[in-house]
């Protein structure tokens, strides 16, 4: 049961033009950063990344955009780098734009295995257009299918080599539904322990939806909106 | 009239004693700002966190501790972190008392528009269609009038909707209205020195005025 991998690279090997992604992270929290570096160094294409955000310019999925390697993005808030608007306005990248809740649900319904949800986000909007709706209480629901991911690709502070997780403070966002809805899964973690470092009541992803991991080193861990106040 | 803070002070006022609160980006994050004395309130960040703390001093900022609009901040004692389904878990399960945010325009039947701008770079909903689709206390926080002086508060949003029949209350510059089941702007209070004559101009949906009209305590 040792389901350690030597590096990012080794992690995403088998990934191949035209699959569909996911990747964790909450703007450029969170983020794991060596596997995008490592799909950068791969130069696979033609992906569909379902991602909350799409990075910026020089950080993060815009890594990915700038060189060209994303189709589509499914995510909820984009837009924060130059050259992700200048692919979208000259239709070189498709974007489909979810409401976050209905991102983060379509992801937990696949690691429950349940096909599909219901949920009141964007009834009465553009986002319902299409969708099958169902009255439930005199309540009206979309329904929302779980989604398809060939890899799911997370970060975790610590994990041991069974695949277990932990993640620390608001890095956590997206990583344990998408970890658990990925046909493969892909964890990188700060720190890598052996089984019986981590107390299983604290585990937030159990190893079973984890099939590859390793230890990435010098997190850069960028910050987006860098916010103080005085002493 | 109001500034920004004035609009986060009146609608301060509207927070319980034991409320969970989700902010929104802008006006209403400046709400945290002036909670008033002896009440205690939660304040919930949709990225996945209950107890967000104020900004961290210069040189504490932890890249892993965000809130939902991507500023570092800090997290205060009795905090709650959890996943983004969980987050808006609780958000659809109405356990959270109070969103308030902003908007573009609202309508005088409570739809709201805060998302998108045909023509203009559209960068996404967000948690806000989550959160207006499922929360039963939502204030709106905006000027009520947009750049051009054309009314925010209308018989119809004209705009790409974010959700409908959801707005209960509005706070601008002007007044604080509320917005009936029925339908139509119902004025509560004027803005310090802003007369009942300037909200009706600044109005273009149907403003409901009964008696006399108290100016707003802040």
């Amino acid at each position: 049961m040792n389901k350690v991998v030597s590096s990012a690279d080794e992690a995403i090997r088998d990934i191949e033009d035209g699959m569909t992604l996911m990747l964790g992270g909450f703007g450029l929290c969170g983020l794991p950063e060596k596997c995008i570096a490592a799909l950068v160094r791969k130069g696979v294409k033609e992906l569909t990344c379902i991602s909350n955000n799409a990075g910026v310019d020089d950080f993060g999925i815009g890594l990915m955009l700038k060189q060209r390697l994303v189709k589509k993005m499914i995510s909820s808030y984009v837009g924060e780098n130059v050259e992700f608007e200048r692919q979208l306005l000259s239709g070189e990248l498709e974007v489909e734009l979810i409401p976050q809740g209905t991102l983060a649900t379509r992801c937990m319904a696949a690691g429950y295995g349940m096909p599909a949800i219901f949920t009141p986000a964007g009834i009465g909007t553009e986002v319902a257009e299409g969708k099958e709706i169902r009255n439930f209480n005199g309540k009206d629901y979309l329904m929302e299918m779980a989604f398809d991911a060939d890899f799911a690709i997370v970060k975790a502070w610590k994990g041991d080599t069974m695949g277990n997780l932990v993640y620390r403070s608001t890095a956590r966002n997206f990583n344990p539904v998408m970890a658990m809805a990925g046909k493969v899964t892909i964890a990188e973690v700060e720190e890598l322990v052996e089984p019986g470092e981590l107390d299983p009541d604290h585990i937030h992803t159990p190893g079973i939806y984890v099939h590859r991991i390793f230890q990435g080193h010098d997190y850069e861990k960028r910050i987006e909106q860098r916010t103080v106040r005085k002493k | 009239m109001l500034d920004k803070e004035g609009i986060a002070k009146r609608i301060a006022k509207e927070i319980k004693d034991g409320y969970y609160v989700n902010l929104g980006i802008g006006i209403p994050t400046l709400v945290a700002n002036y909670i008033p004395e002896g009440i205690d309130v939660v304040l919930q960040s949709e990225n996945g966190l209950l107890g967000m703390g104020p900004f961290p001093f210069e040189g504490e900022e932890d890249p892993d501790t965000i809130n939902a609009g991507k500023q570092t901040i800090t997290i205060l004692p009795g905090s709650a972190i959890f996943d983004s389904a969980l987050s808006f878990g609780m958000i659809r399960a109405k356990k959270v008392n109070l969103t308030i945010l902003g908007a573009m325009e609202v309508s005088e039947n409570g739809d709201i528009a805060n998302w998108k701008i045909p023509g203009k770079m559209v960068k996404g909903m967000g948690g806000a269609m989550d959160l207006v689709a499922s929360a039963e206390n939502i204030i709106v926080a905006m000027q009520h009038v947009n750049k051009a002086g054309e009314s925010k508060l209308l018989p119809k949003c004209s705009l790409p909707l974010t959700g409908v029949n959801c707005v209960k209350k509005i706070v601008t510059e002007l007044a604080v209205l509320d917005v009936l089941p029925e339908g139509g702007f119902r004025l509560l209070e004027r803005a310090p020195g802003v007369s009942v004559e300037e909200i009706k101009n600044a109005t273009a949906g149907k403003l409901i005025i009964e008696g006399e009209i108290p100016e707003m305590v802040i």
